[in-house]
């Protein structure tokens, strides 16, 4: 795009009240798109339930017939093994399952095509290492292809920090004497906003990093150590 | 004897003393519900003060309103006071001025005890107002999550004030909920059996039963984390064999629970309320009790949902999300009740009745969000953003505030005898339920787009402004109704039209009495026989007014009521309440000294406040004795019954009961600890162990056991006119041996600063040598008992206490020996 183009749709998206660098709505990875649409999904459940529930509750102000089950076994069958019972279990195990199946998607897998970095908080820096370009460091920048799986191994030096990079994936905490894993994907080269999500004390809202993910030429060249 | 001559001679003998003068000696359920709930409200609006701080602040982008200090110490006590100091409180105050009132009987279990636990929560309270006052309070959040507010990273007295002014406060939740417990199965009117209950005893009873289990693990992690912080225990600190997610497992284990006992009491208030709104009885009673069981067992189960992103296995969060979603269930089944009982009757839309909308309005919104964020990987995005600060405030705002106030406007006659008279409250009523909706829906928004909560400022080029702005200006909405509110009662009070008594129509008891209520409730206690005894007999409050009930005749200067079969409703023992005294401020303040000791470091003090706690404690018991027998007396309706202390089962034995309840709480969760530094936490085994003695061991444990042994022979001694100093002796002697051991464990243990394994070993040592004193004491009251006189066949009761209490020793001391002396061994 021209440079006028994005200046032009910056300045829209910045009127408009949302540039989305940080939306875990605006997916710009696997991970985040299928979480997404896990949201959408809820949110369409989650409206229709609660229609059904307010209509329910006018309409005992409104109804001018007589209940429908007059006696309170009748009530009982109607209203607490019906809705009260049934009706959530149903909802709730057809959602669990579909959560669970996501989330054993969203796990970190052996494969040999991933690219292994590591993410170290300290308050308030992040330091990015490369299995690919051992020695090599950055601050507050993390490279990675674009294109491919990349797993985070997310250490602290000091108290509990989070990795987020809300367009990528879900967050995962770096906790004092543990090492998690967090898979991260991003579709296209460009820069994603990172951001740490677990309190951390004065310099808090701060405290973020970049992911910048490269085309696969670009990736070569950082891993050969001519991108600084 | 007619009506105005009983009223009078009764209220000669319950009133408290007139004036200010009476708040600081009064043990009236009454006074200190009434006392606890204008706290807790005055609580309510300091947090709020300090919410629209957050929403200043937070309102434009690159705000310079507060500095990041100030406002982490303002975020942070926000969710503190709201949650410790407000809502809490705030249940135990309904529970403790209703609760007598509904079951139709004179007062709570331990009207002393009610007092302890009102002034522990008054002087805690102010220890934090203090800190914020002096702009050193709290700043790590309101979870307190270790390393952030450890020594290291949290240096100042901050954190301090969170940790001691909380666990202060937490005494008056214990208190109030092993109280709660032992009035709703003991001290209910006879013939009223649990399934006559009124629905909402049913609910303080699971509450007060969840917070026995739920504080118990906070109070352990307080505990463990300011000995880390003050002297250098590792319980927390990864290098040393620690781990920070201990404390986490600690702190959510009673953080979700207090979710439920935040929420349970406010849908019981639904659950009595609504019915009444209606004109009708609730549907499917049996089905919400077994609900709200239900609740509170799966409520225990899925703490770990709140740590989803700590790196736990994908299949252990399977569980945790499973346990999530299925609470949603019993939710679904109290809503669905609540509304079939609208259909089934005619609701009117009273005031109570708006409130209740809202609730349900809200409520729902959060109920479904809630399953959302119980998603696992839903729950990765949104963790700590502004997403889960909306969701949980639908929740709380939803499922506690609005049946709060639906509460305050239904038993606001009743408090104070007067017809509203001024209509702000519907006004108020549609300024916050539209000013809550506008700051919260838009929080979610926001929460997806990004931003975290905590955070003091955010930029322009963030894309949050416009949102912030919307959410603030809702919240200032929000404080203009519920000042309103505010105003509305006060003017309430203060107009003067009187009201007929059961204004509402309701079928409970508490409104089949005077209003404003006498001292003592009840001039005659009724017999029950259905769950609307006031509906079933419209005159009921006039004869027990003209005494035709129990106990109608006064006698000395007694507080006379019964106690009763727990599950039948059989009148049991003829119980006389201790009257007014300054004993139980006397005792806080002391238990106070204890505190402030440890927060300013001045460690003179601590045993000074000890020493003084357990000399206060036994003079509270020793007022209760007697030196002559009380013989059975006649407590009307032909009923003859013996007093009390000539049972094995008195009060006393049933608050010890469910103290030790919490108590071993507390004990399994130190094991939990123990167990999980040891399986879980990296830095582990230890280089230094403990050298195990099994001479020590099997010395302690024996003397543990033959002390519980000792008791029972005494007790038996006690019922049947025998000797019993012997097997006293015996008793004192054996806890001074279990004593000797643990302490010989704690000497001889490697440094507790080393490691954490040697810091939980003695913590565990500590725990042993506490109750082996606590037995030292019971026991030497028992012997000083006999000694003066003050025991016989028919004054026995404490004799069953303290073997209670022995029995209670023989088990975690026998545990403290063997875990310690265990794992000192390498296999």
């Amino acid at each position: 795009m021209a440079p006028r183009g994005v200046i032009l749709a910056t300045t829209l998206l910045a009127l408009n009240g949302c540039d989305g660098a940080t939306s875990t709505l605006q997916t710009a990875g696997p991970a985040a798109r299928v979480i997404a649409d896990l949201w959408w999904a809820m949110l369409v459940g989650a409206v229709l339930i609660f229609m059904l529930v307010m209509a329910l509750v006018v309409l005992a102000f409104v109804r001018r017939s007589p209940d429908v089950a007059a006696d309170e076994r009748g009530q009982v069958r109607v209203w607490i093994i019906a809705l009260g019972l049934a009706f959530p279990m149903v909802v709730l195990a057809v959602l669990l399952g579909f959560g669970l199946v996501i989330g054993e998607r969203l796990l970190p897998r052996d494969d040999v095509t991933v690219v292994q970095v590591s993410a170290q908080g300290q308050r308030w820096v992040w330091t990015f290492s490369y299995a690919d370009a051992p020695g090599r460091v950055t601050e507050d920048i993390l490279h990675i292809p674009a294109g491919q799986p990349v797993d985070v191994s997310i250490t602290t030096a000091d108290v509990i920090h989070s990795f987020w990079v809300p367009r990528l994936a879900g967050k995962l905490d770096a906790i004092p004497g543990r090492s998690n894993v967090l898979r991260i994907e991003a579709d296209a080269p460009g820069d994603y906003q990172g951001l740490s999500a677990e309190f951390s004390g004065e310099n808090y809202a701060d405290f973020g990093f970049t992911v910048r993910a490269h085309d696969a030429a670009g990736w070569a060249d950082f891993i050969a150590g001519e991108t600084e | 004897m007619n009506v105005v001559t009983r009223h009078r001679r009764l209220d000669a003998i319950w009133a408290s003393e007139r004036g200010f003068r009476g708040w600081f000696s009064t043990v009236n359920h009454t006074d200190l519900g009434r006392m606890f709930l204008v706290t807790s409200f005055f609580f309510f609006i300091i947090g709020g003060i300090l919410a629209m701080l957050i929403r200043a602040q937070l309102a434009t982008p690159d705000s310079a309103f507060a500095g990041p200090d100030i406002y982490n110490q303002i975020f942070t006590m926000h969710g503190t006071i709201m949650m410790f100091l407000f809502a809490i409180p705030a249940f135990e105050g309904l529970a403790i001025y209703l609760l007598p009132k509904i079951l139709g009987t004179r007062d709570l279990a331990f009207p002393r005890l009610t007092a302890y636990g009102y002034w522990c929560y008054v002087f805690g309270g102010s220890m934090l107002l203090v800190a914020m006052l002096l702009g050193i309070a709290p700043d790590s959040g309101w979870f307190m999550y270790t390393p952030l507010s450890n020594a290291i990273y949290s240096p100042g007295i901050n954190t301090d004030f969170w940790l001691i002014g909380i666990t202060f406060v937490e005494i008056s939740a214990i208190a109030a909920a092993a109280e709660i417990c032992v009035s709703i199965l003991k001290f209910r009117a006879p013939g009223m059996t649990l399934a006559k209950m009124p629905i909402f005893a049913w609910y303080a009873l699971v509450t007060a039963l969840m917070i026995l289990t739920g504080f118990p693990p906070l109070i352990l992690g307080s505990i463990l984390l300011e000995v880390e912080r003050a002297f250098g225990f590792p319980f927390f600190q990864v290098e040393l064999g620690g781990d920070s997610l201990l404390w986490q497992h600690l702190f959510w284990l009673f953080g979700h629970p207090e979710v439920y006992i935040i929420f349970l009491p406010a849908a019981g208030i639904v659950s009595t309320v609504l019915p009444v709104m209606c004109r009708t009885t609730l549907i499917g009673y049996g089905w919400i009790v077994a609900a709200i069981v239900a609740l509170a067992f799966l409520s225990f189960g899925l703490w770990v949902h709140h740590m989803f992103t700590t790196g736990i296995p994908h299949m252990g969060l399977a569980f945790f999300s499973a346990a999530s979603t299925l609470v949603a269930v019993p939710t679904a089944v109290q809503l669905f009740a609540w509304i079939g009982t609208m259909w089934k009757g005619r609701p009117e839309l009273h005031l109570p009745m708006l409130h209740i909308m809202g609730f349900f309005a809200t409520f729902v919104i959060g109920g479904l969000t809630g399953v959302m964020v119980a998603m696992v990987p839903f729950n990765w995005q949104v963790h700590d953003t502004a997403f889960i600060t909306a969701h949980l405030h639908y929740v709380l705002f939803g499922g506690f505030v609005f049946p709060v106030f639906a509460g305050i406007y239904y038993w606001l006659p009743h408090v104070s005898g007067r017809k509203r008279f001024f209509r702000l409250g519907e006004f108020a009523f549609w300024l916050i339920f539209v000013g809550f909706h506008v700051t919260f829906f838009a929080m979610h928004w926001v929460g997806l787009l990004g931003q975290r909560r905590r955070i003091d400022t955010y930029t322009p080029e963030d894309g949050w402004t416009l949102i912030n702005l919307i959410s603030s200006v809702g919240s200032f909405v929000l404080s203009i109704g519920i000042a309103m509110v505010l105003l509305d009662v006060i003017l309430h009070v203060l107009s003067s039209r009187k009201i007929r008594r059961n204004p509402w129509q309701a079928g409970t008891l508490d409104w089949a009495m005077m209003t404003p209520p006498p001292s003592y409730n009840f001039a005659s206690l009724p017999h029950v026989d259905s769950r609307h005894p006031l509906a079933d007999n419209p005159a009921l409050p006039v004869r027990l007014a003209q005494g035709h009930g129990y106990l109608g005749t006064p006698r000395a200067d007694w507080r006379e009521t019964l106690m009763v079969d727990a599950a039948t409703g059989r009148p049991e023992a003829h119980v006389i309440y201790p009257a007014n005294t300054r004993l139980p401020i006397l005792m806080s303040a002391v238990t106070g000294i204890f505190f402030l000791g440890l927060l300013l470091k001045t460690y003179w003090m601590v045993p000074i406040g000890m020493v003084g706690v357990a000399g206060l404690a036994l003079r509270w018991v020793w007022m209760l004795g007697r030196r002559d027998d009380l013989g059975a007396q006649h407590v009307g309706q032909g009923v003859i019954l013996p007093h009390a202390s000539a049972t094995d089962r008195s009060p006393g034995w049933w608050g010890s009961l469910f103290l030790m309840f919490a108590n071993a709480t507390l004990f399994g969760c130190l094991l939990f600890g123990f167990a999980f530094l040891w399986t879980v936490a990296p830095g582990w085994p230890p280089l230094v162990r403990f050298e195990p003695s099994f001479i020590e061991l099997g010395v302690g444990v024996a003397a543990a056991l033959g002390t519980a042994l000792a008791l029972r022979v005494a007790m038996a001694a006690v019922r049947n006119a025998r000797a019993t100093l012997p097997a006293l002796g015996i008793a004192l002697t054996g806890a001074v041996v279990f004593g000797a051991c643990c302490a010989v464990m704690l000497w001889r243990a490697p440094p507790p600063v080393d490691h954490a394994y040697a810091a939980t070993l003695f913590v565990l040592g500590s725990y042993g040598l506490f109750h082996a004193v606590l037995i030292v004491l019971m026991t030497g009251h028992l012997i000083a008992r006999v000694w003066q006189g003050y025991t016989s066949p028919a004054r026995r009761s404490e004799f069953a206490v303290v073997s209670l209490w022995g029995d209670y020793v023989a088990v975690i001391g026998s545990l403290v020996l063997l875990v310690g002396h265990l794992s000192g061994l390498s296999l």
